[in-house]
């Protein structure tokens, strides 16, 4: 029998801490995904004045055990004449982007030492732009391979949604990695600690500015030059990064790939059972996960002022964790906002925003970073 | 002839969306709020509340069967209500009344009342044709079975739906 000092060596350690930490990451993310289709409905129960799930269970809170057993048991159909092994790997391709996303993001400080980020990625952030592309792959795919027009026009739709919107994405938070000088997600988020939030500056925080080479010290609160001067290029990373990650979940007002209205759920059409519930599953996953991506770069990751780390006892370790995920789920709640508020974008406007306009504001706003950052150093 | 319509010139703030996005998004948020403080008025939550306390006393809701104060079925088979009936739901079989009978003057009665509730559209010339105040439109209006057999009231099911009803004219009492 293997003794404690077993689990102890550091390659063991680290293997049945990664296998802890990426279950319980798995089932907390799977649960929120649950949980959002029922706050999906309900917020837009409330939004039109109705009342929304309320039979099953208090309020409809176990309508997602309902729905995923009625997913489950219905029959899997395929129709005939679709391409099987693409449209069977189709979902699964939907699926897993997502998912391993979750892996790079620090969702928590320490927990009895232990961090808490699943794999701590020097390209943390690139990975994360890496992976969750692939994530259109699903969608071309079951559209393509459904052999219907209504999926494949989604599919076709998909794809060019992704070129128009992938270059402000990925530009947009270079400006980030410009003050923070890392890509590193957890230095980001300790960046944010020390500085105070990228999009609220003033937050309480340690330091005075981004800079070491700064001139103030002392400050704890409040504005200083150099944070006022960096929150302008922040806030426009902000805002672009976020519209862009609508996009890339599918959300209203880009959800132009399922376009219930005008394409009959578009990719997913000729989906039923669980192959249509890992669609769903999907869609809300990379929601979690964009939501994660936006809480880490823009809204101080786990951080709370006056909350301290995990490193003073595993209580504080805890809250860190569900602040981490009580941020992300503010970011859903005001996808959800905007998807019952916002109509769908005309195809050809959003490639117009795309490209005649997040593309440059994302541009600009890199070399106004530099600008900033040049003047403060001089 | 056509019409054109002019463009409204949009200001550059306005092309930009965000007064637009940032005023749904405000008017969807006043609708939220409202709604998870409880003060919008939605819509009754039917299986648990009910018309029924607001129902008119003329509501034509499945027809039923009367008995008088006395007890006596008003009923004397005369089956105008089956003829009447536009999608024939009414099926009456008479029967006679025994010679000892207190009622015997009345000579008939349904031997069998079946109304096909599958059938009935509730437009209530049964009770309009019914010369003995007989057949009466009650407030009963969710009417569900399992199977067809279930969904025909016979007579003790409308005598059970019916119940006694006062101050029906007793045009057979001794004197008349």
């Amino acid at each position: 029998m293997p003794s404690l000092d077993f689990f102890l060596q550091p390659e063991i350690f680290l293997v049945w801490t990664s296998v802890l930490k990426t279950s319980v990451v798995l089932g907390i993310v799977l649960t929120m995904v649950a949980y959002s289709v029922w706050a999906e409905r309900k917020v837009s129960a409330f939004i039109q004045d109705r009342v929304g799930p309320n039979r099953v269970g208090w309020a409809g809170l176990i309508q997602p055990i309902a729905d995923g057993l009625k997913l489950l048991l219905k029959e899997n159909f395929v129709p005939a004449g679709v391409n099987k092994f693409y449209f069977s790997i189709a979902p699964s391709l939907a699926m897993v982007p997502a998912i391993l996303v979750l892996g790079v993001l620090p969702f928590g400080s320490t927990l009895f030492g232990v961090p808490m980020v699943i794999a701590d990625l020097n390209v943390g952030v690139l990975w994360v732009f890496a992976v969750s592309s692939l994530g259109v792959y699903g969608i071309v795919l079951a559209g393509w391979a459904s052999n219907s027009k209504y999926p494949f026009l989604g599919g076709i739709r998909s794809s060019s949604q992704m070129i128009s919107y992938e270059l402000a994405l990925g530009l947009s938070v270079v400006p980030v990695f410009m003050i923070t000088s890392t890509l590193n997600l957890g230095q980001i988020v300790q960046y944010q600690i020390d500085h105070g939030w990228m999009v609220f500056p003033a937050w309480f925080a340690k330091g005075p500015g981004p800079l070491e080479f700064s001139t103030e010290s002392g400050a704890i609160f409040g504005m200083s030059l150099e944070k006022t001067l960096l929150w302008i290029p922040m806030m426009i990373s902000f805002v672009v990064f976020m519209i862009a990650m609508f996009a890339e979940t599918n959300r209203v007002p880009f959800d132009l790939p399922e376009a219930e209205q005008e394409l009959i759920g578009g990719y997913h059409t000729e989906y039923s059972s669980m192959r249509f519930a890992l669609f769903f599953l999907g869609e809300y996953a990379a929601m979690i996960a964009g939501a994660g991506v936006i809480v880490t770069l823009f809204l101080g990751g786990w951080s709370l002022p006056f909350v301290p780390d995990g490193s003073h006892g595993w209580f504080w370790g805890l809250v860190n964790i569900g602040t981490f995920f009580a941020k992300i789920a503010a970011i859903i709640f005001f996808f959800l906002w905007v998807r019952w508020t916002l109509p769908r974008f005309r195809f050809d406007q959003l490639m117009k925003l795309g490209w005649y306009v997040f593309f440059e504001v994302a541009l600009v706003n890199i070399f106004i970073t530099a600008g900033i950052l040049a003047y403060l150093k001089s | 002839m056509a019409t054109v319509v002019q463009r409204p010139k949009l200001s550059l703030l306005e092309r930009t969306y965000f007064p637009a996005i940032l005023g749904g998004l405000w008017i969807t948020i006043k609708h939220f709020t409202q709604m998870a403080l409880g003060r919008t008025k939605v819509t009754m939550q039917y299986p648990e509340q009910k018309w029924d306390s607001a129902m008119p006393e003329w509501y034509r809701g499945a027809p039923t069967l009367v008995k008088d104060e006395h007890g006596r079925e008003r009923c004397v088979a005369c089956q105008l209500c089956e003829f009447i009936c536009p999608p024939r739901a009414i099926t009456i079989k008479p029967g006679e009344l025994p010679g000892k009978s207190v009622w015997a003057k009345v000579e008939k009665f349904p031997d069998k009342f079946d109304i096909d509730m599958i059938r009935c559209i509730y437009c209530g010339l049964c009770e309009e044709v019914c010369p003995e105040q007989a057949i009466f439109l009650r407030k009963d209006y969710s009417i569900t079975g399992l199977t067809r057999a279930e969904m025909v009231h016979d007579k003790a099911k409308l005598y059970e739906l019916g119940g006694v009803m006062d101050g029906l004219v007793h045009k057979w009492n001794e004197k008349k």
